[in-house]
């Protein structure tokens, strides 16, 4: 299999030399095209850190991480933006739409910020609203809409540039379990259906589950691993929990 | 002590927000000080007592005017801070949640208020002081007296109006903070963010139907005051057009915000190219909220360039007028051979006027002391005629009935006037104009009141014939020669005839002229020529006398003074109403940058450059400034049409030369705050 993403022994510290926070100490691991991983871990684990070095948006002490093959800690300025712009898709927490502008305008966005001709973006936009469930509000502002919609919309945005890894930031963190549970759903859809690579952060175990595999974080480091395979997704949650008994701590408390 | 630390430490936290306030406030106090402070710098200026009289009366002016500006100041300085207060809401949620009384807060809100007040007007008045030294130095400049010697002036006058003034204001602001966070309550405060604007998009056709009716009614209001001026008998009939104006300025701010954004919609392919879905919604959420103000802004901008224009025009064109129109020292005029006859006319004249009417001008002033030919030279005397068988219905042929309509104000039994071309030329050779020479059947028209060169033009064009004494004459020319025998500030000769010298005889004498030039060639010793000659004013004989006289010396001063006093008046209203609209556009950009900051921030999470968003700010930003700007340009064009229209009299030669001055004051004074705002939206924005 083609190997999409490697992180490569990266470090990130925080602070100065007198009081120095290691929020990632030597992380390795490899994400290949089609997978669908999530990251758990408690909070302080280093998480949402390492998204942030893998997004870009923050930048690595020390190692490399690749996305098909470019070493993007070595990315600046415009390139930056570039790489992020067209190779990464971002889903957050608190969704980040824009709401002065509709859900179809929100996710032209995306697009136009690449210069794409107005056709082929509604042309995309539909498509991509299909694939979600979002057809029905594409002409709603984001105050109009519920919190699962808005969600959808935010992924519709961040899978519409075919980027090849989307990466997710607590999605469900903001849902109700119902919610949460038809965006999974899609998750899996766009996963299974449209090949789309995701690499997902969370704590909450039934989000994990509907992971392909997952990876466990503890105190900066890569603490386990589990793969789905051919266990059912029941069988692959109580898995988890296992795993996150082991780790005991907080997580349990956050379950 | 502990809540004033608080307050410091909030003014320097947000100093940046602040920034743009704090600069207009500097601004406004340094402004304020400087045009009121303008009587002290003229002290020192070695001026004559007629220029001292005419500053005394500008000083006046100004200072009711600086009411005026005050008011507007006081305005902008609460509408200010109630746009700060706004964007601090959470600030004060946290601390009402945190259990401080209102009434702390509101101390709290005092003592900013006094901290920026203080350093603004320190630092204010400090900035008015050094500006008034070059002040100064413009002042002496303007009325054209050699700054001898220069001296550091402060005016503790001054000095103590601006903060008394700025006191009042800022004790304002602290009332009106205070009843504003009485009133409001702690869920509002802490909820004040999250509240998403509603993106209402109006009717279309509402919006398209409205825009038509306005710009008809616009273009009906601009019709008004300049093709059909001169319907408008009763100055009261004004207010129309303006209320018009100002109606329509609205609505049309109203349909356009909807019209443009609809119409950007349907053109998909430049709706969604970049960011500029994302910079229109910006902007169209804003306006809809912010039509009054951006109608405001407009009209005061409106109000700002005609002033300023026409101010700068009159200054213009009195000092460019009166090299031509007063060329020569003195010019002195009498009334002769007054009869009883004219008393019945219309003035009363006393046997004693009647007796020295009799004889000349040199007569007259010898018997006043003063000895013509021993101060002055080039002496040119002529007289002048009139008489009740020609008037100025008489000399306009056909074009008489439709005068009437067009002209109904003017008097058409005014006499005509009358010069014997000899007479006419030695004139014109010592004033520096064209000689004419006639045939013995044809007369000539020198006139340069620009309102009346047309009416004597279609007569000319008619072949006119004048019947003078007997003998018919016929037009030489088709149109009004340019010319005067009488000095003054302005283009006023409505029209002399010039006619043949056999033409006139003794009976119909009407005034005598004495033109001349002082023998003193020193502008030293000219002003003390004028100065004796002056003083035949205080002799016994002038009750009798009813000499009228014109010097250069008081041409110059007059104009210069009325010029100078337009340019400061011009000044002070335009500056201040520039920088208050160019302030309340910045601050209300400001105000919302937080709003944006967040946005901002999501447009760089999914990936648009850094130029990209720059881009999207400054168009944001640029449309904003633009808008209103745009309007009040084209409401300028007809509105310096009409003032020009009624200035005519003052002359506009100049008028391209002030509208660029003003567009330069318009460059500097809104395009640095439109510079600065972007400068600090940037800022505001940019990830930390």
């Amino acid at each position: 299999m083609e190997k999409i993403l490697r992180v490569e022994k990266i470090e990130k510290y925080y602070g100065n030399k007198s009081s120095l926070t290691k929020a990632i100490h030597s992380i390795s691991f490899e994400v290949e095209k089609g997978e669908f991983v999530a990251i758990m871990g408690a909070s302080g684990s280093g998480k949402t850190t390492l998204l942030h070095v893998i997004s870009t948006i923050d930048r690595v002490t020390s190692g490399h991480i690749y996305v098909e093959g470019v070493d993007i800690t070595k990315l600046k300025g415009n390139g930056l933006n570039k790489f992020r712009r067209e190779e990464l898709g971002f889903i957050f927490q608190d969704f980040n739409l824009l709401d002065t502008l509709t859900a179809y305008e929100n996710i032209a966005l995306a697009l136009s910020i690449q210069n794409i001709g107005a056709k082929e973006i509604d042309k995309r936009v539909h498509e991509v609203a299909e694939h979600l469930d979002i057809e029905n509000v594409l002409n709603k502002y984001p105050y109009q809409m519920s919190g699962g919609q808005k969600q959808r919309v935010a992924s519709a945005r961040a899978i519409i540039t075919n980027p090849k890894l989307v990466l997710a930031d607590e999605p469900t963190g903001a849902l109700d379990s119902r919610a949460a549970k038809l965006l999974l759903e899609r998750f899996h859809y766009l996963n299974q259906k449209l090949d789309t690579t995701i690499l997902m952060v969370t704590h909450d175990a039934f989000t994990a589950s509907y992971a392909s595999r997952v990876l466990f974080i503890k105190d900066g480091e890569v603490f386990n691993e589990i793969h789905k395979g051919e266990s059912s997704r029941k069988e692959f949650f109580d898995q988890i929990i296992d795993v996150v008994t082991l780790l005991g701590g907080d997580l349990n408390e956050s379950l | 002590m502990n809540l004033f630390k608080l307050s410091i430490q909030n003014s320097k936290k947000s100093f940046k927000d602040y920034a743009i306030y704090f600069f207009t406030l500097i601004l406004g106090v340094a402004i304020f000080y400087v045009f009121n402070a303008l009587d002290s710098q003229t002290v020192m200026m070695n001026v004559s007592s007629s220029t001292k009289e005419i500053i005394t009366l500008m000083t006046n002016i100004l200072s009711g005017v600086s009411v005026f500006v005050s008011f507007i100041l006081g305005f902008l300085i609460i509408y200010a801070s109630r746009f700060l207060m706004k964007r601090r809401n959470k600030e004060f949620g946290i601390y009402l949640l945190l259990g401080m009384s209102k009434r702390k807060i509101a101390c709290i809100l005092f003592l900013e208020t006094l901290c920026i007040g203080i350093l603004s007007l320190g630092i204010g008045l400090l900035l008015g002081v050094i500006l008034s030294q070059f002040m100064s130095v413009l002042v002496a400049n303007m009325f054209e007296a050699d700054l001898t010697r220069f001296t550091f002036v402060f005016s503790s006058v001054a000095c103590i109006k601006t903060m008394f003034y700025f006191g009042i204001m800022y004790v304002l602001v602290m009332l009106f903070n205070t009843v504003i966070i009485g009133k409001c309550k702690l869920i509002d405060l802490l909820h004040a963010s999250k509240k998403t604007e509603k993106v209402k998009l109006k009717n279309p056709i509402l919006c398209i139907f409205i825009f038509v009716v306005s710009s008809c009614v616009l273009g009906y209001a601009y019709y008004t005051v300049t093709g059909g001026v001169e319907q408008i008998q009763d100055a009261s009939e004004i207010f129309t057009p303006i209320v018009l104006g100002v109606l329509s300025t609205f609505f049309l701010f109203w349909s356009l915000s909807g019209m443009l954004l609809k119409i950007v919609m349907n053109r998909k392919k430049i709706y969604y190219k970049g960011l500029n879905s994302f910079t229109l919604k910006q902007v169209s959420s804003k306006v809809n909220t912010t039509v009054f103000s951006m109608t405001i802004i407009c009209l005061m901008l409106f109000i700002t360039i005609c002033v300023l224009s026409s101010a700068l025009s009159i200054k213009n064109s009195m000092t460019y007028n009166l090299k031509t129109l007063a060329p020569i020292d003195v010019e002195i005029k009498k009334p002769i051979d007054l009869t009883e006859k004219r008393v019945n006319d219309s003035w009363e004249y006393e046997s004693r006027m009647i007796e020295d009417s009799k004889i000349s001008i040199q007569e007259s002033l010898a018997k006043m002391d003063f000895d013509v030919s021993a101060y002055f030279t080039d002496i040119v005397t002529f007289i002048t005629y009139e008489t009740d068988l020609l008037l100025l219905k008489d000399t306009i042929g056909t074009y008489y009935e439709e005068a009437k309509k067009k002209y109904p104000y003017l008097r058409y039994e005014t006499k005509e006037e009358f010069i014997k071309v000899s007479d006419y030329n030695k004139a014109a050779k010592l004033l520096g104009l064209e000689e004419i020479s006639l045939k013995e059947n044809e007369y000539a028209i020198v006139a340069n009141y620009d309102g009346w060169i047309p009416i004597r033009n279609a007569g000319l064009k008619e072949n006119t014939p004048v019947t003078l004494l007997g003998r018919t004459y016929y037009p030489k020319y088709q149109e009004c020669i340019n010319g005067f025998i009488e000095m003054s500030g302005n283009a006023a000769n409505m029209g002399l005839f010039v006619v043949p010298d056999m033409a006139l005889d003794e009976s119909i004498r009407a005034n005598a002229y004495l033109l001349a030039n002082y023998k003193e060639k020193t502008e030293e010793g000219k002003r003390k020529v004028e100065e004796i000659f002056l003083n035949i004013e205080k002799h016994p004989y002038m009750e009798k006398a009813s000499i009228e006289a014109r010097t250069k010396i008081y041409l110059y001063e007059a104009s210069i003074g009325l010029g100078a006093m337009a340019t400061f008046i011009g000044l002070y209203l335009g500056i201040i109403f520039l920088m208050s609209s160019a302030a309340v556009l910045a601050l209300k950009e400001l105000s919302e940058s937080s709003d944006n900051k967040e946005r901002y921030k999501m447009l760089r999470k999914i990936g648009a450059d850094e130029k990209l968003i720059e881009k999207a700010l400054f168009r944001q930003i640029a449309i904003f400034f633009l808008f209103p700007l745009l309007l009040a340009i084209i409401h300028s064009i007809f509105g310096i049409l009409f003032c020009n229209y009624i200035l005519e009299a003052f002359g506009n030669e100049k008028l391209l030369e002030s509208i660029l001055m003003t567009a330069l004051f318009l460059i500097l004074i809104y395009g640095g705050y439109f510079l600065l705002t972007y400068l600090c939206s940037k800022n505001i924005i940019k990830e930390k």
